[in-house]
């Protein structure tokens, strides 16, 4: 029985592993994440799910060496923006781990086990070279 | 923006001041600048209260403290900007007609360590998704990688700002540090070390707007939010898309206080700005109109943005010296420009400024500008 996502309307967990939850307007060609009920970059209404790459580009990176308030994870941590596959372009914004990590490298997308708000154990999304 | 104008300021210093309450704070900022406005707090019409931290009715437990009471007391939260957002609101009642004087404040009392926010789902914050010094250091990142701007430039803001705070007897922090000293630092965030990132903190600023009487006067006022598409935008998306098309909220209020003002960045002689961390000061440079983007390394270099300096930046030791009480910054801000457009700010006067603008940003991507005229 795999663990529960830290949010379903984000993340979806499965036997493949897990899988962020974005949006698509045809309307608007935009890809988005989180789901929103329109295209929060033009409001168009024609939003239909859809399963978002795992895998992209590392953009930015930084560490976390000082737990922000609610988060009862391990610190340090690190903190990032991919670039997902396809067009167009979708940043995200991710836990990410491995060392030595720079722009443009490779990401895949993976599951990661932290404290929900409850402290119960939860996955959230990471990703890695 | 017409006729209106700062006929009184007050401020209480920005730091700790354990067993003193963010109401007492606002008493002291409210005393002080209906003083100098030579009235009493029965002489004002209305009242706008900018705080984030202060809870429900922060504003009326300032002037019920006062005997203030009756007249209309309006709380206003906006983030970082929510001083910004009050006097906004405030000039607005006097252009309009519908007042002739009014008092904004803004108080906080805020807890030490990085700022918690409800803007934040929970599940957000257990994932580790909402710190916010990790997206200030996301954006310095970004500086780095796309300009000529370093680290030690990043620095180099700092160190401009604590010798300006040297000078500020209302700022948390009165010490000069060096280039060294701020890259050996605690590392919060890479590249952002702690004495690159302001301290949230405790503190209250006043000023009384009037239609007639003496002082400088609000030439342009604007308050905007963010454009969506950002990643990066102080509105912390957890997605967005290419950006080099995306105006900043910035920017945005800055065109319309500019037009309002019939000013241009040219025209500045003085600016308080954001700086709730040091690669934050610098894009606002760019996003001000100030420079171009890349520009801020010749500032830099030629000591332009000091006390002294062609245009300075900062001379009360922005948030990076006084610290952050989010309610009380921007009109903090305000606070000092109307002392140096006076030519009473001391050993940080600007020679001859006559024309000033503060900036503010923050949570909701909120951005306020102002601009001052002598």
């Amino acid at each position: 029985m795999p663990l529960p996502p830290i949010d379903p309307s984000v993340l979806r967990v499965d036997d493949g592993g897990v899988t962020l939850l974005g949006g698509w307007s045809e309307t608007s060609q935009f890809r988005h994440f989180p789901r929103s009920p329109v295209c929060p970059f033009t409001g168009a209404d024609d939003v239909v799910p859809v399963d978002l790459p795992r895998s992209g580009t590392l953009w930015l990176h930084t560490h976390v060496n000082l737990a922000p308030p609610g988060y009862t994870g391990p610190v340090p941590y690190q903190l990032g923006i991919v670039e997902l596959e396809g067009e167009p372009l979708l940043r995200v914004v991710s836990r990410l781990a491995g060392d030595n990590l720079a722009t443009g490298m490779q990401m895949q997308l993976d599951g990661e086990v932290v404290p929900g708000p409850h402290d119960e154990p939860t996955l959230t999304w990471v990703f890695h070279p | 923006m017409n006729g209106v104008r700062i006929t009184g300021v007050g401020l209480h210093p920005f730091g700790r001041f354990d067993g003193v309450t963010g109401t007492a704070m606002g008493v002291v900022a409210v005393r002080d600048a209906l003083a100098e406005a030579g009235i009493g707090v029965r002489d004002v019409q209305a009242a706008f209260c900018g705080t984030a931290y202060g809870g429900v009715a922060a504003g009326h437990r300032v002037l019920g403290a006062l005997a203030g009471t009756g007249i209309p007391i309006y709380d206003v939260e906006a983030g970082c900007a929510s001083g910004g957002a009050a006097l906004e609101l405030a000039a607005a009642s006097i252009a309009s007609g519908q007042h002739d004087r009014v008092l904004v404040f803004g108080i906080e009392k805020m807890p030490k360590g990085v700022i918690r926010s409800s803007f934040f789902a929970p599940w957000q914050e257990s994932a580790g998704l909402s710190p916010a010094p990790a997206f200030f250091a996301l954006r310095a990142q970004r500086l780095l990688l796309e300009t000529d701007i370093t680290v030690e430039h990043l620095a180099q803001v700092v160190v401009k700002n604590r010798r300006h705070g040297v000078a500020n007897p209302d700022a948390m922090f009165q010490k000069a540090v060096t280039v060294d000293q701020v890259l050996a630092s605690r590392m919060i965030c890479p590249p952002l070390t702690l004495f690159m990132l302001c301290s949230p903190n405790e503190g209250a600023a006043a000023v009384v707007l009037a239609r007639d009487g003496d002082g400088p006067t609000v030439a342009g006022i604007a308050l905007r939010s963010h454009l969506p598409g950002n990643v990066l935008g102080e509105d912390s998306p957890l997605g967005g898309i290419d950006d080099a098309a995306i105006t900043p909220p910035t920017t945005l209020a800055a065109q319309d206080a500019y037009a309002q003002a019939g000013l241009g960045p040219a025209d500045v002689d003085v600016v308080e700005c954001q700086d709730t961390d040091a690669g934050r000061e610098l894009l606002a440079w760019a996003e001000l109109g100030l420079c171009p983007t890349g520009g801020q390394v010749a500032i830099l270099a030629e000591g332009a943005a000091l006390v002294g300096g062609r245009r300075p930046i900062n001379p009360s030791g922005g948030l990076l010296s006084k610290g952050e009480p989010l309610g009380a910054s921007a009109l903090g801000q305000v606070v000092e420009l109307v002392r140096q457009l006076r030519g009473t700010a001391g050993a940080r006067q600007v020679p001859g400024a006559k024309v000033a603008l503060a900036h503010v940003i923050g949570r909701g991507a909120n951005a306020c500008v102002t601009v001052l005229v002598a």
